[in-house]
């Protein structure tokens, strides 16, 4: 019954809130779409900390694109043995999810004991982001260091992965879930409500990362009054105000 | 050729008496809310000094502006567009809030709600970002005329470029203030380094904005403004800067900080220019160089080629008339007068600054000379390395023979004036060193001393032939909206600024 729910209906659920969250963030809310950056507030930590954070971060992605996404019968067939599979994913997984770790030590060191000043720019759903992000690292490592590295491993790919790839046809096999060790379930049920909140904290800003930038000249130029359409929010302000 | 029009500024610097009138004005006006305290968009500083943020100059350190790769290319000093990218998580070059000042009230209502006691109570320093005790060390003007510079004013980045440096001792000292706003430059480094493309130079007039929807904080802009004119508002998390006070120059009235300005030392005008020709004026290779390039880059108003193909670009005929009319064209082109601050930056900056002769004319009089008279101040001119190496480090790229040349000018004039007025007096010799006509020095005469306001601002309105559609969408200001300064749930405080201390107070 529960397994129903948290391996069926909670994921859905979730999809549902980050997408129309985000629609509903992106039209109402430009002026707060950003990374609240807090560097001019404290640097010393930041520029350890957020690097290591964000690096680990975009290794730590990679990873699970990798190891959900990909199926097994295509590494079998490139003819990866599972154990060499095994073994570079938990040794890469391990290496970014240290620095990762290390990263969002130095991170709330910084913002909740070290720096009164980033205390101060600190919102409610920062908190929240906090709690929940550093609830699905840790567990994620503890899954890594203690059942792959040190226990006697899990094959999360013929299970775990098939039913995340089974979540988007829509025909998920919730005994697939229901078979796996208890972090395992506790990492993906995180991933879920990670997800559901993403929408409403700072994370937005991982969709603006500026990749046109490299391809633009220099110096932008705009007209006073712009020629095309209106802007969402411009359109919103002339319903409001008829 | 791409025919843009600017709004510049030049500043008098002669007539600078450093009150911080038009610093406090603009502060009233645009920072007086949450996130800015400790934003100046208009500052003064006191020069020899180390301005503010501290030290900002130097920028082997700040890596602000631009410069020449080895092949010759024009790159921001902070690297390739990749570096920029690669470092956008923990940006190297960013000044922090202590570079600037960590912004001080003090605690008033100590001093009525205290209980009665044996102790007289006491308003202490109050942190206005934390809420906290603190000790105030430093501020947007701390070494204002000169003040602790035995221990300060040795700091000056300007000073590192001359040959024999500067003693701070009573006895030579000179100083200058030193007015600073947004540059609005010609070859932005802050739009350039701008990941999200949320900085832009308008068509128009060439004031440099920040769209407040657009910018994602990736604080990139902070960095490579090499005044440092850029600003993290700390509250949003997004770069604010001097908006040239755009609803009012679209209204044809100047900036709160010129019309406010108590020594009437601002200037403001229109210029035309090629947008196209801008890059190459900003990769010559000799930084002493720049100047002509940047002053080649305005255009004659008066030429008929000019004017056809600004016709023809969609220019307004007003702004044309006003291009014709501008002091600043003529402070810069008729009389050259007019320097930018720090041409080797390489961004073509927008204000302008006619040098000040008091550090000579303060040399001349503690040498035992007389500095009404024009021999004695030209000698001061051409034989003393200080203040004239200073000045030109800032102002010329380190090129002396400009700075004494716009001096010269500004002596002869004092002098040739001073005479006519006294006893009708012409000093045929005097005109002659300065190489005008006894007309020009007194039409330049008019406009630096005795300019109306007419004759100071001629600033075109905006056309507006799109208002009324643009006032039917309503769009507003990105400022407004529930909960004020920023609509978002994340923006902690916002809301009107309360003058008391109450608010501030940790919860």
């Amino acid at each position: 019954m529960w397994n129903n729910f948290w391996f069926m209906i909670f994921p859905y659920i979730a999809l549902a809130i980050f997408i129309v969250g985000h629609i509903w963030r992106y039209r109402a809310d430009q002026y707060g779409w950003t990374t609240r950056t807090s560097q001019t507030l404290e640097k010393k930590w930041l520029q350890w900390g957020s690097p290591l954070f964000h690096f680990g971060a975009l290794f730590a992605i990679l990873g699970h694109v990798g190891g959900l996404l990909i199926p097994q019968s295509w590494t079998r067939a490139l003819g990866i043995s599972d154990h060499l599979y095994h073994t570079i994913a938990v040794a890469a997984g391990t290496v970014a999810g240290v620095v990762l770790c290390a990263g969002l030590i130095i991170l709330l060191i910084r913002r909740f004991a070290y720096s009164d000043r980033v205390k101060v720019v600190t919102t409610k759903w920062d908190y929240v982001l906090y709690i929940v992000l550093t609830a699905e690292i840790f567990v994620g490592m503890w899954q890594t260091v203690a059942i792959n590295v040190f226990g006697e491993g899990y094959e999360y790919r013929g299970t775990i992965s098939v039913w995340f790839r089974q979540l988007f046809i829509l025909q998920p096999d919730v005994s697939l879930m229901a078979g796996a060790p208890m972090w395992y379930q506790l990492h993906a049920i995180l991933a879920c409500v990670l997800l559901a909140i993403w929408p409403f904290t700072r994370l937005v800003h991982v969709w603006s990362i500026p990749v046109a930038y490299l391809a633009r000249p220099y110096v932008v130029y705009r007209r006073r009054y712009a020629v095309d359409k209106p802007t969402p929010r411009e359109r919103e302000g002339a319903r409001s105000s008829r | 050729m791409r025919i843009m029009s600017q709004v510049a500024m030049v500043m008098n610097l002669d007539k600078c008496i450093g009150c911080h009138t038009c610093s406090v004005t603009c502060k009233q006006t645009w920072t007086n809310r949450d996130g800015v305290e400790y934003v100046w968009f208009n500052n003064v500083e006191t020069k020899p000094g180390l301005g503010y943020p501290r030290g900002y100059e130097d920028q082997e350190r700040w890596k602000g502006g631009w410069e020449l790769d080895k092949k010759g290319r024009l790159r921001l000093r902070s690297g390739s567009r990749l570096r920029r990218l690669a470092t956008i998580f923990a940006n190297p070059d960013l000044p922090t809030i202590d570079d600037y000042y960590e912004p001080a009230t003090y605690d008033f209502d100590q001093l009525v709600h205290a209980p009665a006691q044996d102790d007289f109570p006491v308003a202490r320093p109050k942190s206005v970002i934390t809420g906290k005790n603190m000790d105030i060390k430093w501020g947007a003007n701390w070494d204002d005329d000169l003040g602790g510079s035995p221990d300060i004013a040795h700091l000056d980045p300007n000073l590192k470029n001359m040959s024999s440096e500067v003693q701070m001792s009573f006895e030579q000292t000179f100083m200058f203030h030193l007015p600073r706003i947004c540059e609005h430059c010609l070859n932005p480094a802050c739009v350039s380094a701008c990941p999200s493309s949320a900085m832009y130079k308008r068509v128009e007039d060439g004031i440099v904005l920040v769209d407040q929807d657009k910018c994602r904080g990736w604080r990139m802009c902070v960095s490579a403004c090499p005044y440092k004119k850029v600003y993290i508002n700390h509250q949003t998390g997004k770069a604010e800067k001097c908006t040239f006070c755009f609803p009012r120059i679209e209204a044809g009235i100047p900036t709160v900080c010129s019309e406010t300005c108590v020594g009437r030392l601002r200037y403001i005008g229109i210029v035309l220019y090629d947008a196209d020709g801008v890059e190459a004026a900003a990769s010559i290779e000799d930084e002493t160089k720049l100047l002509d390039a940047q002053r080649d880059l305005i255009l004659d108003p008066f030429d008929p080629e000019i004017l056809r193909e600004a016709r023809r670009q969609g220019i307004p005929e007003d702004w044309l008339k006003a291009a014709q009319e501008s002091p600043i064209y003529k402070m810069i082109h008729t009389y050259k007068i007019a320097l930018p601050l720090h041409p080797e930056y390489r961004t073509m900056p927008m204000v302008w600054y006619v040098p000040p002769l008091s550090p000579v004319l303060d040399v001349t009089e503690k040498l035992g000379k007389d500095n009404t008279n024009a021999d004695d101040v030209f000698h001061t001119i051409s034989s003393l390395r200080i203040p004239m190496e200073y000045l030109a480090s800032i102002f010329t790229a380190g090129d002396v023979d400009v700075v004494s040349g716009v001096l010269m000018k500004l002596a002869g004039m004092r002098t040739y004036m001073r005479d006519l007025t006294i006893d009708g007096t012409v000093r045929e010799e005097v005109l002659e060193k300065m190489g005008m006509t006894g007309d020009e020095v007194e039409e330049m005469y008019r406009l630096l001393a005795i300019a109306k306001m007419s004759d100071r601002y001629v600033i075109p309105q905006a056309h507006t032939e799109r208002a009324a559609e643009m006032a039917s969408w309503a769009s507003g200001c990105s400022l407004d909206g529930p909960g004020g300064p920023g609509m978002s749930a994340a923006s902690t405080r916002g809301g009107k600024v309360s003058l008391t201390l109450q608010r501030r107070r940790p919860e």
